[in-house]
């Protein structure tokens, strides 16, 4: 028996909700970034999920529909490559500067 | 078969996601993310992407999460003190990301988005298409991504070195 795709769709809001808790509570910057890690991956998966559901829809002649979803996963990849080397980048030089990582302490600019 | 192979691994997705954003040393949400991660590309092999399960297991846990691992180190972060305050800050996030949970698995049962998968194409699984795909109708997206990666690896460098001894006197001034 096969997976209804909503499940698919469903374990995914959970795991971006999962996602948003720890990137909105946790005060530490790598679990933050973690944790928006997670939700990026939460949604690949119902991109996936999605690009199933056309494959199956439409039948062959609009399976460009479903590849395209299956490729925007894969540039999802590649631009969070990129962020978290950025985004690993500035931790260390913040760090370098202030010795610390947490970011209740990080209030240069707050009002 | 394939539903037990859901059920095992979106359980095991779920319960190491709480461990990332529960665990206070950062480098056990590492490990227990790398567990997520694999889980999560189990799914794609079930959902008829095994090239997004092997880029995933590549990309994701061979290079970015070794890259955290990196920096966890380097920085030698240490376990995070218990939260002094901000409590109603904690539950108001709490309560908002469940809301959001809720609201969305309400909207994919109220819509009845593809009740029943059928049976995967050898087509859809094929590797062959999506190539042509990427490198046909999007090859600019292509290669704006491979220009935002060489920006990303000028920036990292950037940012991350240690400044001369003459800019920091600069600096200083």
């Amino acid at each position: 028996m096969t997976v209804p795709v909503s499940w698919y769709l469903i374990l995914s809001a959970l795991l971006f909700a999962l996602g948003t808790i720890g990137a909105l509570t946790r005060r530490n910057g790598i679990t933050i970034f973690l944790s928006i890690e997670l939700m990026l991956n939460s949604v690949n998966l119902s991109l996936v999920a999605f690009a199933r559901t056309a494959a199956t829809r439409y039948g062959h002649l609009q399976l460009a529909a479903a590849y395209h979803g299956k490729l925007i996963v894969f540039f999802v990849l590649a631009v969070a490559a990129a962020e978290a080397a950025v985004g690993l980048a500035l931790f260390i030089a913040i760090y370098r500067n202030r010795r610390t990582i947490d970011v209740n302490r990080m209030n240069l600019m707050r009002w | 078969m394939e539903l037990a192979i859901f059920l095992i691994f979106a359980v095991l997705a779920v319960l190491s996601a709480v461990v990332v954003i529960a665990h206070r040393n950062p480098v056990f949400s590492v490990l227990s993310l790398v567990v997520t991660l694999f889980s999560l590309a189990v799914l794609f092999v079930l959902a008829g992407s095994p090239l997004l399960a092997a880029l995933q297991v590549l990309v994701y846990t061979g290079a970015i999460l070794v890259l955290f691992l990196f920096v966890i180190m380097l920085l030698n972060v240490g376990r995070e003190a218990a939260s002094p305050g901000h409590v109603v800050q904690k539950w108001v996030a709490i309560a908002g990301s469940v809301l959001l949970a809720a609201a969305v698995v309400l909207l994919y049962v109220s819509t009845h988005i593809a009740a029943h998968a059928v049976p995967l194409s050898k087509q859809f699984v094929d590797l062959v298409p999506l190539a042509r795909e990427l490198f046909t109708t999007d090859l600019l997206p292509f290669e704006i991504v491979g220009l935002l990666l060489l920006a990303a690896v000028v920036a990292a460098t950037v940012l991350a070195r240690r400044p001369s001894p003459e800019e920091e006197s600069e600096e200083s001034r």
